[in-house]
């Protein structure tokens, strides 16, 4: 218990670690997620973890906190074995974790939040509210967040939620803090507040496993990396011993700069005009066009406000005011169903909760939205179906063993290409991309990339939702950066800089706020 | 897995088993197995059992249910449920006789029992897609409102004196044994199954039953289909009121009760997932024979009807449970 | 605190009770007398007690369909003890009773739990199955009230500080709830799994355990109800407490209970439940046949259910500042 106290003054990278991890596997049916990795937590230390999306970072999050078991291995604390059999077992040695915000309770207030599972008992065991709240309250100020711990979380913005999430890992004496993008949806004030709440806790001697997409980040605050590629270790060691080129080489396993295809800029007519699309809680204020062959990125960082805005002109939730011209003519879109009849159709986030149907086979996830064309009064044509599904997959070489298998078998990348499939079977006129190369392998990006590139080319007009800057530097025409539910900038594809993005999506004008 | 991703991306098959290798596999076979063990059974446990006859006074013990278990078997494909049939039953019944007191003719006796099944069947779908509430709620609030409303309509009366020409309805013989519901249910089943497994909208059910969010997302109009499932499973309702109605010759408030159980029960037994997504017709048709057949062999060896209901009630568990218990004990072992 | 409370579920509910009391009082002079509301609450225990049962169970996602059939068969287990051997005490058989009815909402949970049976088939099936039980021990026959012991009868009717034992019970199993939903990590836990069960497990609490235990708990509360039911009304049958498991997913949907899990409180069950023993005593002294009672208790779950989900519309993430609620 006085473990902390001991090692209270900062230690150098001599010292033994907290934690260490050899050697772990782990297997879901038909993807290796983890093969044989290594990882070393120091005392003192923050040690970045960096991969691309599907390396394996999240499971690896999710043995530290015994959520999974892993198949072989050890977890090594203190010097000794030991096993997370459940979320409890973890918090109890120590470990404790930011996860994002999806795994906090809604109905539940932040004090709660904060402190379920470890409430501070008063008589006969039962919980003291009064001091929850104390507490909570407390944990909240320090580091540095606004908020009334009775305030049921629902009533969150993302950013403020984040901040709960935060708290609660703090709320728990722990030795061992994992950070899995603590960064993604703050504010660059917020931020700055979240680096000195880092060295706060290195100074306090504890081991903290950072994981970041933002490179700058991590040559700002880590001591120590270690890179996943494909659920392997690749490299590892201290943050000054390497550049970030050679960092990034080693996380994609190539060089970077040839992924993306050579475009010509050939952009038509207006086909898309929205205008003042405001939600009463999401977004506000949107107004664009958008022009025949373009592809448009849409930039911000998550929870910025753009999957709502996307979801809401596709006609799945309705804007409180705001109109949209298609072709020049006003087109009032209330379902998705009428998105599709006017020609724009969404490809979601979230595949498997929004896009794919998983327990159905590939040919009839193409067909869905075509049906009317394959059937004859209603009765259906498989024959029809086939040749459907047959055309578009082939065109975006997806690789499956038959196309009445369940597109739940397919892997990430060929799920995606079979809901673009489903798409383009429509022929639509506007296509939005939510994301669409998040969680998906190298080879399967490379190839969504040059089929945008394709699509534009043919006269399609594209929306791309993406919070990679390589991938919206690499394919957009225009940019239009989104921060907490509007338009902050727009941005023409020529004399773009990260930074501009950057400083766009965080909002550093407000950052003495 | 890695099989797929090794292949060749040009040209992928249509279909990877032949469909022969899946129905070897499927439950409707298995239930027709067990279809075939209890008629064995049945011809043992009694010498009377082979008789047309007796076959044919067999099948009234489930051409009504299956009739409202067609409907509802499309309707849990979709996610949805409905636990007010018997209560609709029971009010268009209450209706029927109503209306029989002013002296209203067999054809407008059936128009009364199917609209009211309609407008009850509206009434649900409204408060489900409309108000989106969850429908498992809404079903058992109106469960006890349309009986209720027979019971404040009846008391502890009934309504009896309905003309030979609807007794028809419930009683008559089309061909030789054949009934009018036998023939009914055989409709019914060829019109399901049609729509089910053949059609756009059938499509459509199997495709929100396993991911309503992206049906949704597909531009499927999916509170339109979850309403017109409701519409159905109301109107399935009326018509089984009719010939039920029928058959008994009169209509007290507690009629067809606790057949929302049976009827859940028979698309269950069917292979119809209670999570929605998957079942097929075939299936209701087969468990239905089942469920009549053992009711009527149980029926053959005077066990009291609400012995029977333990016997389905343990079915209804059993038929869910069996599998993931054997799986439970698979993954145990391995 | 008091704008608070008018706003909450509770509050409005509250009102309407009263609403309802003033509307009956005005027509019935002598209703709202505190001895015949201590009545009525009497009348309303067992309905009471079975509704804090119902409440654990819906606010993890479930239902429990089966507590009549529960309760029946362990009241007739108890009534046919009691005339077998009347020298069993009281005591013996109230634990009897609890005993047993723990016994088969454990059963329910199990099969939730381990083989991951959706709950309402799960009780659709045993609501028949221990309904069959009881025709099965009884032979369809009825345990009436000259063959039960007077201390079997008497005890719930005993009166102790002015108030029938009945009445105790209820208060008794009232401050439990309020006490152990809101103030033991188990009856958090209750909330956390309805409220968001992936979350859930993230905070290290154990989903289906939590649900067993809200089935086994229900299952207790509906074995003792069995006991109080039996030897209140001094006779035991197949059929007793038929269907009176929709009164009580009706008591919890009145009182703010929200069928997707997660939301609700002891407060709100009780008064839920009390709004339907105000009617059902109402009901014979307005004249009303006893008839209209089931379609009252269906229209007043589809009203609830319909009010409550008006007030827990998704709203949209809160993404915009001027949205946000902080301090």
């Amino acid at each position: 218990m006085n473990f902390s106290s001991e090692i209270a003054e900062p230690v150098t990278g001599t010292a033994d670690p907290v934690l260490r991890l050899s050697g772990i596997t782990k297997t879901f049916p038909g993807v290796r997620a983890l093969s044989g990795v290594e990882l070393a937590l120091y005392p003192g230390q923050v040690t970045a973890l960096v991969g691309e999306n599907g390396a394996g970072k999240s499971t690896l999050v999710k043995i530290l906190t015994g959520i999974y078991q892993p198949d072989e291995g050890s977890i090594v604390v203190d010097g000794a074995e030991a096993r997370f059999p459940t979320a409890t077992a973890a918090a109890h040695a120590g470990v404790t974790a930011i996860h994002q915000e999806t795994v906090l309770f809604d109905d539940l207030s932040v004090a709660e939040n904060i402190f379920l599972g470890h409430a501070p008992r008063g008589r006969f065991g039962l919980i003291d509210w009064t001091r929850m709240y104390a507490d909570a309250t407390e944990i909240l100020t320090r580091i540095g967040a606004r908020l009334d711990a009775r305030t049921p979380l629902r009533e969150l913005g993302i950013a403020s939620k984040h901040l709960v999430a935060i708290a609660r890992a703090l709320s728990i004496e722990a030795r061992v803090v994992v950070m899995d993008e603590p960064t993604a949806a703050l504010s660059q004030a917020e931020i700055e507040e979240l680096y000195d709440l880092v060295d706060r806790l290195k100074a306090e001697g504890k081991a903290i496993l950072f994981i970041s997409h933002k490179f700058d980040e991590i040559f700002r605050i880590a001591d120590r990396y270690t890179i996943f590629r494909d659920g392997e270790m690749v490299d590892a060691g201290m943050i000054g011993d390497i550049t970030e080129n050679a960092l990034v080489e080693k996380m994609v396993g190539r060089s970077v700069d040839t992924i993306f295809p050579e475009r010509i800029r050939a952009v038509g007519e207006e086909i898309l005009t929205v205008a003042g699309y405001s939600h009463p809680t999401e977004f506000a204020d949107i107004n664009f066009k958008l022009r025949r062959g373009e592809i448009l990125g849409f930039y911000g960082l998550v929870g910025a406000g753009r999957s709502e805005f996307m979801q809401a002109l596709f006609g799945v939730t309705k804007p409180s005011k705001g109109a949209v011209r298609i072709d020049g003519k006003v087109a009032v879109i209330r379902s998705p169903a009428e998105a599709v009849a006017r020609g724009i159709v969404y490809v979601p986030e979230d595949r498997g909760k929004q896009g794919a149907i998983t327990a159905m086979p590939i040919f009839q996830n193409v067909t869905l939205p075509s049906l009317s064309r394959t059937s004859r009064s209603g009765f259906l044509n498989m024959a029809e179906e086939f040749a459907l599904a047959r055309t578009y997959t082939e065109r975006l070489e997806l690789r499956a063993a038959a196309l009445d298998q369940d597109v739940g078998e397919l892997s990430g990348g060929n799920q995606q290409k079979v809901v673009i499939a489903k798409w383009l079977a429509t022929k639509p006129k506007v296509i939005i991309l939510d994301e669409p190369t998040k969680g998906i392998d190298v080879g399967s990006k490379a190839a969504v990339h040059a089929f945008m590139a394709e699509l534009a080319a043919e006269g399609l007009s594209v929306i791309m939702v993406s919070s990679e800057i390589p991938e919206i530097l690499g394919m957009s025409d225009r940019v239009i950066v989104m921060r907490e539910g509007r338009i902050a900038a727009e941005f023409d594809r020529d004399g773009l800089t990260p930074e501009k993005l950057v400083r766009a999506a965080a909002g550093y004008e407000e950052s003495a706020a | 897995m890695s099989q797929a991703d090794t292949l060749s991306a040009r040209r992928i098959p249509d279909r990877l088993n032949g469909t022969g290798a899946r129905f070897l596999k499927s439950w409707e076979l298995l239930l027709f197995g067990i279809a075939v063990l209890i008629f064995l059974a049945n011809t043992q446990a009694s010498p009377y059992f082979l008789d047309p006859w007796n076959l044919s006074d067999a099948t009234f013990n489930f051409t009504e249910k299956a009739m409202v278990a067609f409907a509802m078997a499309l309707l849990i494909i979709s996610g949805e449920i409905d636990l007010s049939v018997a209560g609709i039953i029971a009010l268009a019944s209450t209706a029927m006789g109503w209306a029989l007191q002013y002296g209203i003719g067999t054809p407008g006796l059936i128009c009364i029992g199917l609209t009211v099944g309609l407008l009850c069947g509206a009434f649900n779908g409204v408060l489900v897609t409309r108000l989106g509430l969850p429908s498992i709620v809404v079903t058992i609030g109106t469960m006890s409102l349309f009986r209720g409303i027979s019971y404040i309509v009846l008391g502890d009366q009934a309504f009896n004196g309905y003309p030979e020409s609807f007794a028809w309805l419930g009683r008559g013989y089309v061909f030789w044994v054949i009934s009018f519901e036998l023939v009914l249910f055989l409709a019914f089943a060829l019109v399901y199954g049609v729509i089910l497994h053949f059609t756009n909208f059938g499509r459509h059910i199997f495709t929100i039953g396993n991911n309503a969010t992206a049906a949704t997302f597909s531009g499927i109009r999916v509170e339109r289909v979850k309403m017109i499932l409701f519409l159905l499973t109301g109107l399935m309702s009326g018509i089984a009121a009719v010939c039920l109605t029928a058959r008994l010759g009169s209509t007290r408030p507690s009629i067809a009760s606790a057949w929302e159980l049976e009827i859940v029960t028979m698309v269950a037994l069917g292979g119809v997932s209670i999570l929605g997504g998957s079942g097929s017709i075939l299936g209701v048709v087969i468990a239905a024979l089942v469920m009549g057949m053992v009711t009527f062999g149980l029926g053959l060896l005077n066990v009291p009807g609400i012995v029977m209901l333990i016997f389905i009630g343990a079915l209804l568990i059993g038929v869910i449970a069996l599998p993931r218990l054997i799986a439970l004990v698979r993954t145990g072992k391995a | 605190m008091i704008l608070r409370l008018l706003k909450s579920r509770e509050g409005i509910l509250l009102a309407a009770l009263l609403a309802l009391l003033v509307l009956v009082e005005s027509r019935f002079s002598g209703f709202a007398a505190p001895g015949n509301l201590a009545a009525v609450f009497n009348d309303t225990s067992i309905l009471i007690i079975l509704a804090l049962g119902q409440t654990l169970v819906i606010l993890t996602r479930c239902i429990d369909l089966s507590v009549a059939s529960n309760l029946a068969l362990t009241g007739m287990v108890t009534a046919m003890l009691n005339a077998a051997f009347p020298g069993i005490p009281v005591v013996v058989l109230i634990a009897i009773a609890v005993a047993l009815g723990t016994l088969l909402g454990a059963f329910n949970g199990i099969l939730v739990w381990k083989l991951g049976i959706p709950p309402i088939v799960v009780t659709l099936g045993t609501l028949t199955i221990y309904r069959g039980m009881v025709f099965l021990l009884s032979n369809g026959s009825w345990v009436n009230s000259h063959e039960m012991s007077a201390a079997y009868k008497a005890f719930p009717r005993a009166v102790f500080l002015g108030l029938p034992v009945l009445s105790w019970i209820a208060l008794i199993v009232i401050a439990g709830f309020a006490i152990g939903v809101t103030r033991t990590p188990l009856g958090r836990a209750f909330y956390a799994v309805g409220g968001n069960p992936h979350a859930a497990v993230y905070t290290g609490i154990d989903v289906g355990g939590t649900r067993f235990a809200a089935f086994t708990i229900s299952g207790a509360l509906a074995g003792l109800c069995g006991y109080l039911w039996v030897s209140r009304y001094a006779v035991a049958y197949v059929d007793v407490a038929g269907g009176f498991e929709l009164d009580v997913v009706a008591a919890c949907v009145i009182g703010g209970i929200s069928i997707a899990g997660g939301m609700g409180t002891v407060g709100g069950a009780v008064l839920g439940a009390l709004f339907l023993g105000v009617i059902k005593n109402a009901l014979p002294v307005a004249g009303i046949s006893p008839f209209w009672q089931l379609a009252i208790s269906g229209a007043a779950i589809i009203i609830a259910v319909a009010f409550n989900a008006r007030g827990s519309r998704k709203p949209g993430r809160i993404i915009l500042k001027s949205a946000e609620r902080t301090a």
